[in-house]
C-alpha cells in the first residue's frame, strides 16, 4: 500500500515534526518501501490468534497505596528550558 | 604485562590477591583511551578523574570480590548521575539525570568503576552507530568499517581494550550484532530479566539491557550482577536469579539442537557460513544432536518488528517536546510550533523516520492493518519458539549475514540496514534470550555466532557458548 504525500504530512503534524519539501519527498518514498516490505504480514491467517501485549505472561503489578518519596522539586526542574515560580514556563497554549 | 589484556575473571582473581590495584587497573584502561579512542571513538565522555577517585577509594577498603574494582563502559542511553544521558541525540545534549538505572544502582553497590559513557545509534535506532550526532564509531579491526549498532560504542570499547567491560541495551539486535561485528561476547538476557528502570525507552516490549564482554566467564559474572526484580519496572521478573556462575559440566552429548533454515540464507556471506559450519560441526564432535527445522513465522520477524518498534518508539519519543527536558528551539509563537520546531531541530533523520512510521502505523484507519496485525503475528512468532524449544535445547544460527560492512554502505538506504537485523530480531520479538560469540575471521573481520535459548535458558546458554569458545579458541585481537 503505497503511502501519499499527504499521508506524510498529515502524520507529521499528528507526530508534531515539521518536515521539509525534500524531506516529505524522501520520506514518502522510503516508508512506501518500508510499508511495502512490512506489509507482507497481511498475507498471514491470524484470525484465530491472539495478540500479544508481552512477550511473557505478566499481570498487573501494583502496590498499596502508600505515599512514597517521589522526584524533589528541585530535581524535577533541574533540566527546564525555562521556569517561573517553580513551575514549566511554555509559550502560549490558550 | 599488559593488563588490559585481562578477562574481568582474571582481573577479579589479580585484585582478590592484591598482585594490582584498582587504580592501576583503572589507570592502564584511562591510558589505553588516550592511546587509541581518537582512532575508535567509542566513547561520547570518559571521566578519568572520577574514575581515579573511586579506584583510590575502593584500593582503600574491601573490594566486593563479584567483580568489584573493574573498569565497566556504559551505553549513553543508560541514566548515571553525574554524567549526561546524551542518548547520541541533539536532544537530550545536556540532559542531566536526576536518578541512576537500576542496574547502575546494582553495579555502584558491587563497586564497580565507571570509566565512561559509550557512543550509540542515536535512541538506540540503528544498526550501524553511524546515526549517532556526535559521529560514527570505528570498527577497531578496519576504522573503515562500522562496529555495528546500536551498541557500537560499548562493542567497540571491548575488542579495542579500552574497558574490562561493558553495558549495552538490545531491542532488536543491538547488543548481539556489534559484538559479532567487533569480535566480542554479546547477551540479550530474557525479557524482564534485567530492569529497563533508568534505560532510555525505545520499544518497551523488546527494550534489555545485557552485557557486553570478552568472554562467556564475564558475561555471566556480569550478568549475575545487573540481574533481578525491580519494583520500579512493572515489566521486570519475579524470579529468583540462578547462580549463573556455579561451573555447569561440559557435557553437550545430550544436547538437541536445532538450526532454522529461515536464518541460514543462501544469500549470507560465504566467510559466515563457513566459521558457523565449523563450529556447529565442533558440537557435533562433542555428541550434541544438531537438526535443521523450520520455524516458517520467522520469516516475517522483520516486518513485524519494524511495525511494532517504530510504534512504540514513536509513543516513547513524544516525551522530547521542549517542555520540561532537553532542546527547546527559541523564538515560538504558540506551543505547538514550539514541539515542532524542538522535535525536528533536535531528532536526526532516521529517529524522524520511525516516529513518522510508527505514527502512521498507529494512526487511524491504518491501525488494524498494520500494529494490530503485527501484534498477532508476534504471538505466532513466539509460539513457533515454544514449539521448537519442545523439541530442542537451544537454536543456532549466524548472529549477522555479513561481517562488519563499510561505513556509508548502507546509510542510503534504510531497509538494506533493517536487513542486517534478520537473524537477531525473532529473539526480541519473542522476548527469549540470545548470546552472540566470535566464532571465526572472515578476511580478517570476526564472525559471530548466535545461540538461542528458551525463556530464562541463560545457563544453557552459557554452558554451551563456554565450551563452544574454548574449542573454538577465538583469542585474536585488532591490530590498533
Amino acid at each position: 500500500m503505497a503511502v501519499s504525500k499527504k499521508d506524510v504530512e498529515h502524520v507529521a503534524l499528528l507526530a508534531r515534526l515539521r518536515l521539509s519539501e525534500e524531506e516529505v519527498e524522501i520520506f514518502t518514498n522510503q516508508l512506501s518501501q518500508i510499508l511495502e516490505h512490512a506489509g507482507k504480514i497481511s498475507q498471514l491467517e491470524t484470525l484465530e490468534v491472539e495478540s500479544t501485549t508481552h512477550p511473557l505472561p505478566v499481570k498487573n503489578v501494583y502496590r498499596e497505596d502508600v505515599v512514597k518519596e517521589s522526584l524533589s522539586k528541585d530535581d524535577a526542574l533541574l533540566n527546564a528550558p525555562e521556569i517561573e515560580s517553580g513551575a514549566f514556563k511554555v509559550p502560549k497554549i490558550i | 604485562m599488559d593488563i588490559t589484556k585481562f578477562s574481568a575473571g582474571d582481573a577479579v582473581k589479580q585484585i582478590k590477591n592484591k598482585e594490582i590495584s584498582v587504580l592501576e587497573l583503572t589507570d592502564s584502561y584511562l591510558n589505553r583511551i588516550k592511546e587509541v579512542d581518537d582512532r575508535v571513538k567509542a566513547f561520547i565522555q570518559v571521566d578519568a578523574e572520577g574514575a581515579r577517585a573511586r579506584a583510590r577509594e575502593l584500593d582503600g577498603s574491601t573490594v566486593n570480590e563479584l567483580g568489584g574494582g573493574l573498569p565497566i563502559a556504559i551505553k549513553d542511553n543508560i541514566n548515571l548521575i553525574g554524567a549526561p544521558t546524551t542518548c547520541a541525540s541533539k536532544i537530550l545534549k545536556n540532559y542531566r539525570p536526576v536518578y541512576n538505572a537500576h542496574v547502575i544502582e546494582k553495579l555502584i553497590r558491587g563497586d564497580a568503576v565507571f570509566i565512561g559513557k559509550t557512543n550509540l545509534d542515536e535512541f538506540a535506532m540503528g544498526s550501524s552507530t553511524e546515526n549517532s550526532s556526535f559521529g560514527p564509531t570505528h570498527n577497531p579491526w578496519d576504522i573503515e568499517r562500522v562496529p555495528g549498532g546500536s551498541s557500537g560504542g560499548s562493542a567497540a570499547a571491548i575488542a579495542a581494550r579500552e574497558a574490562l567491560w561493558a553495558i549495552g541495551s538490545d531491542t532488536g539486535g543491538s547488543i548481539r550484532q556489534p559484538a559479532a561485528f567487533c569480535g566480542v561476547v554479546g547477551l540479550k538476557p530474557t525479557y524482564g530479566l534485567v530492569s529497563r528502570y533508568g534505560l532510555v525507552a525505545f520499544a518497551s516490549s523488546l527494550d534489555q539491557i545485557g552485557p557486553i564482554t570478552k568472554t562467556v566467564d564475564d558475561s555471566a559474572l556480569l550478568l549475575s550482577i545487573i540481574a533481578g526484580h525491580d519494583r520500579r519496572d512493572s515489566t521486570s521478573l519475579d524470579y529468583e536469579i540462578p547462580d549463573y556462575l556455579a561451573n555447569p559440566n561440559g557435557d553437550l552429548s545430550d544436547l538437541k539442537v536445532g538450526l532454522p533454515i529461515e536464518l541460514f540464507s543462501e544469500s549470507f556471506d560465504e566467510g559466515v557460513k563457513v566459521s558457523v559450519k565449523k563450529a556447529i560441526e565442533i558440537l557435533e564432535k562433542k555428541g550434541a544432536k544438531i537438526e535443521e527445522t523450520s520455524l516458517s513465522s520467522i520469516e516475517y520477524a522483520l516486518s513485524t518488528y519494524y511495525i511494532i518498534a517504530p510504534a512504540e518508539a514513536s509513543s516513547n519519543l513524544s516525551r522530547y517536546d521542549g517542555v520540561r527536558y532537553g532542546f527547546r528551539s527559541n523564538d515560538n509563537s504558540d506551543i505547538i510550533e514550539m514541539y515542532k520546531d524542538s522535535r525536528s531541530g533536535g531528532f536526526g533523520q532516521e529517529v524522524k523516520r520511525r516516529i513518522m512510521l510508527g505514527t502512521y502505523a498507529l494512526s487511524a484507519g491504518y491501525y488494524d492493518a498494520y500494529y494490530g496485525k503485527a501484534q498477532k503475528v508476534r504471538t505466532m512468532i513466539i509460539e513457533d519458539f515454544k514449539s521448537a524449544f519442545s523439541k530442542y535445547d537451544v537454536l543456532i544460527s549466524p548472529t549477522t549475514p555479513t561481517t562488519a560492512f563499510k561505513k556509508g554502505e548502507k546509510t542510503n538506504d534504510p531497509l538494506q540496514m533493517y536487513l542486517s537485523d534478520i537473524c537477531t530480531i525473532p529473539a526480541n520479538l519473542a522476548g527469549i534470550p540470545a548470546i552472540s560469540i566470535p566464532c571465526g575471521l572472515s578476511d580478517n573481520l570476526p564472525v559471530g555466532l548466535q545461540i538461542m535459548a528458551d525463556h530464562y535458558g541463560e545457563a544453557t546458554l552459557f554452558k554451551v557458548a563456554k565450551e563452544l569458545e574454548e574449542e573454538i579458541g577465538f583469542s585474536d585481537i585488532p591490530e590498533l
